[in-house]
């Protein structure tokens, strides 16, 4: 089973990268963007067929490595 | 006095840190991170350096090495675990220390001279320390603390704050702080004050020849209070 998964920065956590890549859009001349936040994708690929199974197990990842809970979020965006 | 200095791959002022704690009196150790048991401590040093490349992030696959359970031990029954720059950034991944280390605010990797001043000398790494205010030097991208408003709080309240960023008077200012730091924070304590994580490098202060001595005075107090 494939589990696709993202981690962002929570709302509340300043992105200074994410605003340098979009000042840099803007010079670029795609000047209508309000907000970018960058974040990280994983694609996990796990020996598990039972879907919810699967899941929980990435879940389980998510909270105790792949995302910091102090700063990020995370979220499992498909699973196959 | 026994220390250990645990290497990670990718540490790179596990040596420095070596010759600091020798020149002032520590049997000193090296410890590999897939060790299991600690040799007999009485002060353990996560260095700094780039364990891991800082991949996912900052000390994140450090804080899930083979040694880092008896360091947990070690630190729960009161021994001194002291976290340099990297070292700081996996003590925050183990959740010894509250908070986390973001990206320096402007993006850039800060390479200098700093003075902090000590903000609670009631603990063995600054008890009886001759000065207020230090010059250390960072060398660090991820050295920006932050963490929740209710946080910043509770570590206020209970006396957590170990170092701020500020001139060389002491006058702790934005204007002093080189990396976005929360309240201008270069250091912090557990609730305890036995574990210390703080971005600022001492080890590389302890000659007056090379950059300065204000590491030798930090060193040089952390072995008498031990010996006490």
């Amino acid at each position: 089973m494939k589990i696709k998964a993202i981690v962002t920065l929570k709302k509340s956590v300043l992105d200074p990268q994410g605003t340098v890549i979009q000042q840099t859009l803007d010079g670029m001349g795609f000047n209508n963007i309000n907000n970018i936040r960058q974040g990280k994708f994983f694609e996990i690929d796990i020996d598990e067929k039972d879907q919810k199974k699967a899941e929980e197990k990435v879940e389980d990842m998510c909270k105790k490595l792949l995302a910091n809970l102090v700063i990020e979020d995370y979220k499992i965006i498909e699973s196959q | 006095m026994n220390s250990s200095v645990i290497i990670f791959p990718g540490s790179n002022c596990d040596r420095d840190m070596d010759v600091a704690l020798k020149k002032f009196g520590f049997k000193n150790k090296m410890v590999w991170h897939d060790e299991i048991e600690l040799p007999k401590s009485d002060l353990v040093v996560l260095p700094g350096g780039f364990s891991y490349g800082d991949y996912l992030r900052c000390g994140s696959i450090a804080s899930k090495s083979k040694i880092i359970k008896s360091i947990i031990n070690f630190a729960k029954s009161g021994g001194l675990v002291l976290g340099i720059c990297n070292g700081f950034q996996i003590l925050i991944e183990t959740e010894l220390l509250p908070g986390t280390l973001l990206r320096n605010k402007y993006l850039e990797f800060i390479c200098k001279n700093v003075f902090v001043k000590i903000n609670n000398n009631e603990n063995n790494y600054f008890k009886n320390i001759k000065k207020n205010t230090l010059e250390f030097h960072i060398a660090h991208n991820e050295g920006n603390y932050f963490c929740s408003d209710s946080q910043i709080k509770e570590i206020n309240d209970n006396n957590q704050i170990a170092l701020f960023y500020c001139n060389e008077n002491g006058e702790i200012n934005e204007k002093y702080n080189p990396n976005g730091s929360s309240k201008n924070i270069a250091g912090i304590f557990n609730k305890e004050k036995n574990i210390l994580g703080m971005m600022p490098h001492p080890e590389r202060m302890i000659d007056a020849y090379l950059s300065g001595e204000d590491g030798s005075i930090f060193f040089e107090n952390l072995v008498n209070n031990l010996k006490q």
